[in-house]
This record gives C-alpha cells, sequence and structure tokens, in this order.
C-alpha cells in the first residue's frame, strides 16, 4: 500500500506476504482486537476464529472486487457492510452445524466477526481497487497472518492457563495452572507481551544494522 | 437479587461483566479515544445514546423477523439499523447542537464499527430480554463503557510523565494497563453472588 493506492497493483508474493508479516493486522496495526482478545483462551477456538474469519475475508474480498466497477461510491461502505453481514450469516450457520460445542464456546463473537475492521479495511482499501486473482491472495495473506496471531495468543493462553495445547494435556498432574491467562486480563497481558517482545526484535535488528555498514 | 431482576441487569453490564474489561467489546475506542479525560467523557456519552436507541430498535425489528420467520436475516438487518441510527444521531445532533456535534467530531460516524454496539444488540437477542430489561441492559453497558474509558483516559494522562523504557511502545503500555483494569474488575465478580 506504499504506492500509489489508486493503481491496480501487479501480482507478486509481496501481496501474498504483506499481510502475514510486514502489515499483520493484530501485531502491526492493531485492527480487529475484540476477538483477538475474547476468543483465545484456548489453542482450539482461536484456530477456529481465525479460519471463520479468514473465509468471510477471502469471500467478501472476491464479491467486493468483482462488483467494484458496479458499486456506486457514494453507498459503498453501506454494500460493503452488506456483503460481508451476509457471509458471515453463512459462517455462523456452517460452524452451527459442524459442531455446536464451538458454536457455543465462540458464541456471539461469530456475527461480530461482521464488526472486525480488518475485514472492512481490506474490502475499503484493496479488494475495491484490484483485480479479482490479486485481491483473493491479498485477503489469504491477510487471513493467513490474523489465523497466525491468534494462534500465537491461543497458544500461550492455553499453556499458561490450562496446562494444554488443543486439548492435550502437557503437564503432569502437579502442574499449578496461571489461572489469571485463562480469563480476561490474561488476553492483555499476552498480547501486551507479544507486542514488546516485536518491539524489542524491531529494536535490535536496527541497532544491529548500522554496525554492519561500520565494519562493511 | 435475581438475576431477572431491573437492578441486576444494569450492575452485570455495568461492573461485573463490564463489556470493555470483562467481554473485549469496542476496544478499537478504548484505545483509541482514552489520551484525555474530556474526550473520553464525550464518547461515552455518544456511545450510551446510541446504544440506547439501536437496543430500542433492534428489540422492535427481532420481535417482527420471529413472527414472519425470517431469523436469517437477523445479522444484516441488525447492522443496517445500527448504521442508520448512527447517521440519525450525526443529523439530529448537527442540526440542534453544532457546538456538541463540533466536540464529538469524527467519534460520531465511528460509532458504526464499534463492536459493543451490535455485540449488545446480539447479547440482549440471546438472552432474551423483554424491552425495561434491555432498557436496563444498554443503560448499564453504556455507563461500563464510559467508566472503563474514563478510568482508562485518567491513567494514561498520568502516565504522560512517567519514565518508561522506549521498547514498551504506546500500545504495549496501554494494553498492560488494560489488563491490570481488568484484574481489578475482576474482584466485582462477587457482587454476583
Amino acid at each position: 500500500m506504499a504506492t500509489d493506492p489508486r493503481a491496480p497493483e501487479t501480482l507478486s508474493l509481496a501481496t501474498f506476504t504483506q499481510g502475514v508479516w510486514k502489515e499483520n493486522p493484530v501485531f502491526v496495526m492493531l485492527l480487529g482486537l475484540c476477538p483477538v482478545l475474547a476468543v483465545t483462551n484456548t489453542a482450539t477456538n482461536a484456530l477456529a476464529m481465525g479460519l471463520a474469519t479468514t473465509f468471510v475475508l477471502l469471500c467478501s474480498g472476491v464479491l467486493v472486487s468483482l462488483l467494484r466497477k458496479i458499486i456506486p461510491k457514494q453507498v459503498r461502505i453501506a454494500c460493503y457492510i452488506i456483503i460481508i453481514a451476509t457471509f458471515v450469516t453463512i459462517v455462523d450457520y456452517a460452524i452451527q452445524a459442524i459442531s455446536l460445542d464451538l458454536h457455543r464456546a465462540l458464541g456471539a463473537f461469530i456475527q461480530l466477526i461482521v464488526v472486525n475492521c480488518v475485514i472492512l479495511g481490506r474490502a475499503e482499501s484493496y479488494a475495491s481497487k484490484n483485480p479479482v486473482t490479486n485481491a483473493f491472495v491479498n485477503a489469504l495473506g491477510m487471513g493467513v497472518g490474523f489465523t497466525l496471531a491468534l494462534l500465537c495468543l491461543g497458544v500461550v493462553r492455553e499453556v499458561l492457563g490450562f496446562g494444554s495445547l488443543f486439548g492435550f494435556e502437557l503437564f503432569g498432574a502437579s502442574f499449578q495452572p496461571w489461572a489469571v491467562f485463562a480469563l480476561p486480563p490474561g488476553g492483555f497481558f499476552a498480547l501486551a507481551g507479544w507486542l514488546f517482545l516485536f518491539a524489542l526484535i524491531r529494536k535490535r535488528r536496527t541497532a544491529a544494522k548500522p554496525e554492519e555498514s561500520h565494519v562493511a | 437479587m435475581s438475576p431477572d431482576s431491573h437492578a441486576f441487569i444494569f450492575l452485570n453490564a455495568f461492573l461485573i461483566n463490564n463489556f470493555v474489561l470483562a467481554m473485549f467489546l469496542g476496544l478499537c475506542p478504548f484505545l483509541g479515544v482514552s489520551g484525555k479525560v474530556k474526550t473520553a467523557w464525550n464518547m461515552g456519552l455518544a456511545v450510551i445514546f446510541v446504544m440506547l436507541v439501536s437496543s430500542v430498535c433492534a428489540f422492535g425489528i427481532n420481535h417482527l423477523l420471529v413472527r414472519f420467520d425470517l431469523e436469517f436475516l437477523r445479522l444484516i438487518s441488525y447492522i443496517a439499523v445500527i448504521a442508520s441510527a448512527v447517521q440519525l444521531v450525526e443529523m439530529f445532533v448537527k442540526k440542534f447542537s453544532p457546538a456538541l456535534f463540533r466536540t464529538l467530531g469524527i467519534f460520531l460516524p465511528l460509532i458504526t464499527t464499534n463492536c459493543a454496539i451490535l455485540g449488545l444488540a446480539l447479547f440482549q437477542t440471546n438472552r432474551e430480554y423483554d424491552f425495561t430489561q434491555c432498557l436496563a441492559f444498554s443503560l448499564g453497558a453504556g455507563a461500563g463503557f464510559t467508566l472503563a474509558l474514563v478510568l482508562m483516559a485518567g491513567l494514561r494522562e498520568k502516565l504522560e510523565l512517567a519514565d518508561v523504557p522506549d521498547t514498551v511502545t504506546q500500545a504495549a503500555l496501554s494494553l498492560m494497563i488494560a489488563g491490570l483494569l481488568s484484574l481489578t474488575f475482576m474482584g466485582f465478580a462477587g457482587l454476583g453472588g
């Protein structure tokens, strides 16, 4: 998105990778934080939420991109929201049909994917200006990035809070779970911890670069 | 207190299951608009108002949809109603109090994408509240949102003067504080009995 936003981007590997790492919706842009914190108390929930969001991202990205010449500029946001809401309804009913337990665990947060700013942000800033294949690849990258971020949090919180991973016990019976990580405050702490870690890595990198050039 | 009483529903949404700190709804404005106590307060008031309006509308719409067997349209109609409610509030405020309109600025239209509003509408439907219970719920949720926002803004105003390591970025620091606030709010869980 650093180039002219109006010109359609040429399809490249960067179209995919920018969502995974450089513009990771959660860790870099801090978008869509509500589901990130609310449903990541176990890794399973995190994965399910990530996949559901990716599906909505992909479908709405493709449809918005297909309709980009038809949707009038003035009412575009309303149109995007309706498109997104349609796919979220599909996901909601699909999860209900596949696993009722999962549907109960995720609760209203499946329907709340509608107001996830990552999806509307992609529709507005990318899919509405680019051809279908680009929009698809870009949405896939964003979805993978979002899912990875959710997994990062979910794994940390489940291991510390329950002593298990994807439902399997990791430690013996003597393990004392760090209960706060399974509770709401743990979500805030875990995300703050990851952000701190990334800031530290970034600082190390920028600190290392001048030294290299000095040696050369 | 019985769990159906209005006082309990209000307290539950206000403190025990605070929308921001326990349910993680409306985090974007919580982290974005909590720089100053004054703006936080104005934002809170606007959210309370939109919550009340959209809660009443959602209640009516849900009854219509259930009557005509159209429950699968619930999500789409809720989001459409919230968007138009915000638009309506914006026009109303602009017409009758330009001063208030200027203070709220961009925050008014942004309320549309505040997941606390849609969350409120969805929760009141799932829990099958009647009309007055909906009112108590939306007032409690709005008041809880405002409380969390103002508390956070107060803390961040103090933090301006604090000496923190520069690797702790703005966002990480805010999240840490939010975590601590959330911990203290868990103390209210005892109120539920």
